[in-house]
């Protein structure tokens, strides 16, 4: 039976159709193999609908979909692994099924890019911190009020803070 | 007749639009008032000339004129009247004209209001939204024209402006495909206004903020005039982005409120630095620093505003290959492109002039703490613009499609997400300018104990999922810490004043809006966070088939499925299949769920509606799957139970509560006495203290 699969999109398609007509013509083919609506959710939330946008498969309303989780409710009953599952549909619809982009080649970036990108906003700010922290004279035209607000007395005192707010709404 | 007149309107107003712009460009560089003057009231002239477009826009929709393309797409003659008005924003073309619309109406009240206080930013303000308006105007007027129709020319139906042929003849199809039923809904009829809103609002912050450039008039006031504009932008776009939350719970049947789609993703970004801004430009008003800072961000705000329209409006999503199919792709991108070299090529040109006026004192400091809030709010958006794009870049260098789904963002974003309340919790309480682990602790260490003890308790009876346990916790001291500022602060004041307690808070709360805004707004995130939690990390869901009296269980329910009805409504288009289950926990009844799917006749085109009970434990959501009429299988339910997600939206009415508390005008010039009133008691409060 798995040599079936191994075939092109096309004969599965055909095949998936069947499936489905079957499944509605007869009663249920599915309650005989004994796996749960459950069970095939469970794989198909991991897995991406091939033709629509951004849809996971178990919850997708297409035709096209339901006839996947059919054909994942017959892998299942046929002993086939989840990854071997979803293997099988990575080889006949594209790396796209898949909710994450495969850790290959080029898509090594999307996982290297933001931590990278993050840790330099880090180092940049943290270098901003200490060069901002040197002691320096305070310019003129920084004026009188905030000079005030790091007079140490104030510091930890609310109320000061709360005032000092409101005098400069004046 | 009225298509004609609509476009020559529109026609007339980009006309308008360019002139304006091009007349307060000379006027401000001549000096000449005249010209300005000019260039206003042409700005003025947009907002009742797009008003006049749109009405014949509507008129069309209202009457099924469906020899217009657009009204053919968006309405059928089935829907009711309100529903074929607010089709006007529920197509690609007239939501463009719906975006021009705004931005006049906003742009107007800016020329309207304080035209004297404000003159010197003024024409430079014209400038950039005319420029903006002019970009869209553009686009409806040359690419994306809502008045095009259809046209019979030598037996071929032609969409087009102006007959193709001197012997076409104008084709009005029977009736027409009508709005896609799920964009019917309530929640789906206000969140595009409200998004849009958002969106537009925040064109103009950054037209202040590049008329301060370029007159360079770089001190705070461009910060302080938009204060509140940016306040209202930020108001519209969360609860723009809340509502497409509630209305994607409700009715697209996946049991949840946010899959960080794309186009999700597309309204997240510029929330994410409007955010960032809100806080930064606290800094450089109470510390004259970050004023770089601040012009990014509102630079990169505009930017991810037009890019979010760009990526949702132009079908670069779905194919890298339908972006350069489609005829405004191109044009989008260019207009990003251009208006952020030209917003960097100012700043860059100012930068000597931004310089801090005071220096960072440390690193536990009010101002420090909110660098890091603004680095924390950057890295979401690298992460999430990353996300989005690199199925792009993908697809264009390789060929091969991929998806970024949820799991890539929850992972990156958990972290950066629980960064975030931990800030929420401690920056409150550090002070401008000085703080140390001492006087931070200080203020901390009660509600840390507090929060202690929640968690402690929640370990012990609900969970031991350790992303939950840390999540609770911080919440919890997020809570606890913001709710002691306002107790803090009510005593201060009642004992000096001699007020009861809740006068006391009352007083102190409206005095303070902005800063017991901005904490109700915290304690609101901190709800939304709880249900976010739950939804996320607890979700339970089961499916099966059912006959009548047959039921599934989960998490303590029973769901026992009755019986199962369909009928048509021939005068509303619909097919209704409604099933109906009791529902039991432990045992107890509990009450009848109707899940149900709607089926529209004209779009072809199913909605599902889920059965719900909410307490703010849980959600019961039941969805209607599939159903077999005829024989005795019965239907399919989906039922997921969703724990304290109610919380989510509890938050959001808050939130809603927060901000327009923190953004509700308050410069009455009678308060002014009263004030300095407030300030003197405060000394004494402080005396006291």
């Amino acid at each position: 039976m798995n040599k079936i699969f191994s075939r092109k999109p096309l004969r599965i398609t055909l095949f998936a159709l069947l499936l489905f007509a079957l499944a509605f013509t007869a009663t249920t083919v599915f309650a005989q193999d004994g796996v749960t609506d459950d069970e095939v959710n469970a794989i198909a939330k991991e897995l991406y609908c091939p033709v629509c946008e951004n849809t996971p498969l178990d919850v997708c309303p297409t035709e096209a979909c339901r006839q996947w989780r059919e054909l994942i409710r017959l892998q299942l009953s046929q002993g086939m692994t989840e990854e071997e599952i979803k293997q099988y549909f990575v080889d006949n619809y594209g790396a796209r099924v898949l909710s994450e982009p495969p850790r290959t080649g080029l898509n090594w970036l999307i996982y290297i890019l933001p931590p990278a990108m993050i840790l330099a906003g880090a180092f940049i700010l943290f270098r901003s911190f200490r060069a901002w922290t040197k002691p320096e004279v305070v310019e003129a035209g920084s004026g009188e009020e905030r000079g005030e607000a790091s007079s140490p007395a104030e510091v930890d005192d609310y109320v000061a803070r709360f005032e000092e707010e409101l005098k400069k709404r004046k | 007749m009225f298509a004609e007149f609509g476009y020559g309107v529109l026609l007339v107003s980009f006309i308008v639009t360019v002139y304006s712009g091009i007349a307060a460009v000379y006027g401000a560089m001549n000096k000449s008032a005249s010209l300005v003057e000019s260039a206003r009231r042409a700005q003025l002239l947009t907002f009742p000339l797009i008003t006049i477009s749109a009405l014949a826009l509507i008129y069309l929709l209202v009457n099924n004129h469906f020899e217009v393309a657009f009204v053919y797409e968006v309405t059928s003659r089935s829907m009711p009247t309100y529903l074929k008005v607010t089709a006007w924003w529920g197509g690609q073309a007239g939501s463009l004209v719906f975006w021009s619309w705004l931005l006049a109406v906003f742009t107007s009240a800016v020329t309207l209001r304080k035209w004297d206080r404000d003159i010197e930013f003024l024409p430079w303000v014209i400038v950039v939204s005319s420029i903006t308006l002019a970009f869209f105007l553009g686009m409806v007027v040359f690419y994306e024209n809502p008045f095009t129709r259809f046209w019979l020319s030598n037996g071929n139906v032609v969409p087009g402006m102006f007959p193709p042929s001197a012997a076409a003849t104008i084709f009005t199809p029977q009736d027409g495909q009508g709005l896609n039923p799920l964009l019917r809904h309530p929640g789906m009829i206000i969140h595009p206004p409200m998004l849009y809103l958002g969106f537009v609002s925040y064109v103009i912050p950054y037209a202040f903020a590049m008329a301060a450039l370029i007159t360079g008039r770089t001190d705070d006031r461009w910060t302080r005039i938009t204060r509140r504009w940016s306040l209202w932008a930020w108001l519209f776009l969360s609860f723009g982005l809340v509502l497409g939350g509630r209305w994607a719970y409700d009715v697209l049947g996946w049991g949840g409120y946010w899959g960080w789609d794309p186009v999700e993703i597309a309204a997240f970004m510029p929330w994410l630095t409007g955010t960032a801004f809100l806080h930064s430009v606290m800094i450089q008003e109470k510390r004259g620093m970050l004023k770089h800072w601040n012009m990014i961000l509102i630079i990169l705000t505009y930017a991810l505003v037009i890019f979010g329209t760009f990526l949702t409006r132009s079908g670069v999503l779905s194919s890298v290959h339908a972006f350069a199919n489609s005829p405004i792709g191109p044009f989008f991108m260019g207009f990003v492109s251009l208006s952020l070299i030209a917003s960097v090529a100012l700043l860059i040109k100012r930068w000597p002039e931004l310089r801090s006026e005071t220096e960072m004192k440390s690193m536990l400091s009010r101002e420090a703490l909110f660098l890091l809030n603004n680095l924390l709010f950057m890295s979401i958006l690298v992460v999430c613009f990353w996300g989005v794009i690199f199925p792009l870049i993908s697809e264009l260098f390789t060929g091969q499609k991929v998806t970024v789904g949820p799991p890539f963002y929850e992972r990156a974003t958990g972290p950066l997400f629980a960064g975030l309340l931990f800030l929420m919790a401690i920056a409150p309480l550090s002070a401008w300018g000085h703080s140390t682990v001492k006087t931070l602790g200080r203020a901390l260490w009660k509600s840390f104990a507090a929060a202690s003890i929640v968690t402690v308790v929640l370990i012990a009876t609900y969970t031991q999922n350790v992303y939950a346990v840390i999540g609770f916790f911080l919440i919890a001291l997020v809570l606890f810490a913001t709710l002691h500022e306002f107790w803090r602060g009510a005593r201060a004041r009642q004992k000096a004043q001699g007020e009861n307690f809740f006068s006391a808070l009352a007083n102190l709360m409206g005095r303070n809006r902005r800063r017991y805004g901005g904490y109700i707004i915290h304690i609101s995130m901190a709800l939304m966070a709880i249900g976010i939690l739950g939804i996320e990390i607890f979700q339970k869901e089961t499916q099966g088939t059912l006959s009548s009296g047959e039921e599934l269980n989960i998490a303590g329910y029973t769901v026992q499925y009755r019986e199962l009805a369909s009928w048509d409504d021939r005068g509303a288009g619909v097919n209704y299949t409604r099933a109906i289950v009791d529902v039991y926990e432990n045992g107890i009844y509990l009450g009848q769920l109707t899940p149900r799917i709607d089926y529209y006749f004209d779009s072809q085109q199913n909605m599902t509606i889920p059965g719900q009970r909410s307490t703010f434990k849980d959600d019961l959501y039941i969805l209607l799957v599939d159903w077999q009429p005829v024989s005795t299988i019965g239907a399919t339910f989906k039922i997921y139970v969703n724990p304290l997600v109610n919380w989510l939206w509890i938050g959001s009415i808050l939130f809603l509560f927060g901000v327009i508390f923190a953004a509700w005008p308050e410069n009455d010039p009678a308060d002014e006495p009263a004030r300095r009133k407030v300030t003197r008691d405060n000394r004494q409060a402080s005396a006291a203290d």
